[in-house]
């Protein structure tokens, strides 16, 4: 009775606490690819931790909606993190929501967020709530039609079911899932504001969007908002790694095999940082009117996965 | 239960022919559309010789060999050639937007792979199930032709369709006879120095490679 519960803890935790690491890793590849002097591997702890000594200050005719956004931030993301299946299948809280719920959790977070920025009234807080908006509607239905690819294989867009058919399968070249992970690649770069759609360090008014919605958070409500753009990067990266190589993921109450999940989880982690930062090293971020085209091109190939499924492999 | 070695690849080959075919109808570049054109006479040769491989056909590796040397090296070349020649490098323009070209294609795509299922069905051949993506390919590449105004992304779309008639053979009936292989590469090519001489000429008279000109040649 015990034990489920204390692995959905463990998973959860594992994924909240890791998660700032995770960021310190890809920046400071980054930084190394750039010939930049890296800021160590536990910097966004030390920046989370400024951040929560400090005081908050809050704009005057703000409301309850702009104090309480960044808990309501930070919850979802927690849910999403303890949902999929990170290291372990078949956790209790698994089976409270498939790959359409939640994408959901995420499009109630994003939604508060856009709402907190226009809460405020400045008008950098609405253009960015604009722009997040523009991205989060065309990356919405282009990482629905990526994940719909496992659900046809698996027959179930349960994300626990999907984990467990793919890993026992047979290893097979598989176009349909190839199609998939490309343009699960290029939703994870739209949502979580990375460089060809949005540049997570700029400060440059014009260029920014996810940076615009945040600009009047400060102090403790700040470094939860950081936190959970970590953690969401993270359990997009947790969903890739279980969609697309589901290897070594411990099936529910098998203890033994949990530490080597652990490790296979955080190799896999350090390659898709190292990747991240590379891919975000060679490319240029685009004009905001690309954006459409960009994830366009992403809903394209995640249906394109879909139809070349139903034609090659459906036999 | 798993498809044999060179059926996965076939399938994978198909499937990035299909990805180059939309690249293709995306490009805005002439250059890089023909280096793409290239990539796509490189993946229908693989296609190829991975066919002649897995079947035993022994002919498909001589149509592999015209390919690589036709469709990889000298088309392209030619076409780059004309390219510089004719001193276009800028931007392609298109008809509509190309997101909605994009759409357009997903549609024709559908529409190739049911129109090719209830065919497929009844083929005996290892490559059945690629049928589908070559009725896609040739489909995208007469979009492409469509949407393009310039004259040089027309041919390419036009060489382009026939790349993809060429997989649809592969794919069907493992390839064509050697001599209407020969006949179709050497149609190809003759028709691609036609082409070339009849940019310059339109240019001549118009100024520029705009197809739509050619509409005032009307005589009252």
């Amino acid at each position: 009775m015990i034990e489920p519960v204390l692995s959905q803890l463990f998973q959860t935790l594992l994924a909240v606490l890791v998660a700032p690491l995770m960021l310190g890793w890809i920046n400071n590849c980054r930084a190394w690819l750039q010939n930049k002097s890296a800021p160590g591997i536990l910097q966004p702890y030390r920046t989370l931790r400024k951040l929560f000594h400090k005081d908050a200050v809050l704009a005057h005719n703000a409301s309850s909606l702009f104090r309480n956004a960044p808990y309501l931030n930070f919850g979802c993301m927690v849910l999403a993190a303890s949902i999929v299946p990170v290291v372990e299948t078949n956790l209790p809280f698994a089976h409270a929501a498939d790959a359409i719920a939640l994408v959901g959790i995420f499009a109630l977070a994003r939604v508060f967020m856009a709402l907190a920025a226009m809460d405020i009234g400045t008008a950098f807080g609405s253009l960015g709530a604009r722009r997040e908006m523009l991205v989060a509607f065309l990356a919405e239905p282009a990482l629905l039609m990526v994940l719909f690819t496992p659900a046809l294989i698996s027959q179930s867009t349960s994300l626990n079911t999907m984990v467990e058919t793919l890993a026992q399968r047979e290893v097979a070249l598989s176009p349909g899932l190839a199609y998939a992970a490309v343009a699960f690649v290029m939703v994870l770069l739209a949502e979580n504001a990375r460089i060809p759609i949005d540049n997570p360090s700029t400060h440059l008014e014009l260029t920014m969007i996810h940076e615009a919605m945040i600009l009047e958070y400060s102090a403790r409500h700040l470094a939860l908002i950081e936190w959970a753009s970590a953690m969401k990067l993270m359990i997009y990266c947790a969903i890739g790694i279980a969609v697309f190589m589901p290897w070594g993921i411990a099936a529910a109450g098998n203890w033994p095999t949990l530490p080597i999940a652990t490790i296979a989880l955080v190799v896999k982690l350090i390659f898709a940082g190292a990747g991240l930062a590379l891919l975000e090293t060679v490319s240029a971020k685009l004009r905001i009117f690309r954006a459409p085209e960009f994830l366009g091109m992403a809903f394209l190939l995640g249906v394109l996965g879909m139809l070349t499924h139903f034609l090659l492999e459906r036999s | 239960m798993n498809l044999p070695i060179h059926a996965q690849l076939i399938n994978l080959m198909a499937a990035l022919l299909l990805l180059i075919a939309f690249a293709m109808l995306s490009q805005r570049r002439i250059m890089s559309l023909i280096y793409l054109f290239a990539w796509q006479g490189a993946v229908l040769f693989a296609n190829t010789v991975i066919v002649a491989w897995g079947t035993g056909q022994t002919h498909l590796f001589y149509s592999a060999l015209i390919t690589l040397v036709l469709k990889v090296v000298l088309l392209p070349w030619l076409l780059h050639r004309l390219a510089t020649r004719l001193q276009i490098q800028s931007d392609v323009e298109t008809m509509i937007n190309i997101p909605i070209t994009m759409l357009i294609g997903i549609v024709l795509v559908i529409f190739a792979f049911n129109l090719a299922l209830p065919i497929s069905q009844w083929a005996q051949t290892i490559t059945r199930s690629t049928l589908g993506i070559a009725i896609a390919s040739v489909l995208l590449s007469f979009l492409m032709m469509i949407m393009r105004r310039k004259a040089v992304p027309q041919v390419i779309g036009f060489l382009s369709m026939e790349n993809g008639l060429f997989f649809a053979a592969t794919s069907t009936t493992y390839g064509m006879p050697m001599v209407v292989e020969l006949g179709i590469a050497l149609d190809v090519l003759v028709g691609t120095f036609i082409f070339g001489i009849f940019f310059f000429r339109i240019r001549e008279t118009f100024d520029s490679l705009d197809i739509g000109n050619l509409e005032k040649l009307k005589q009252d």
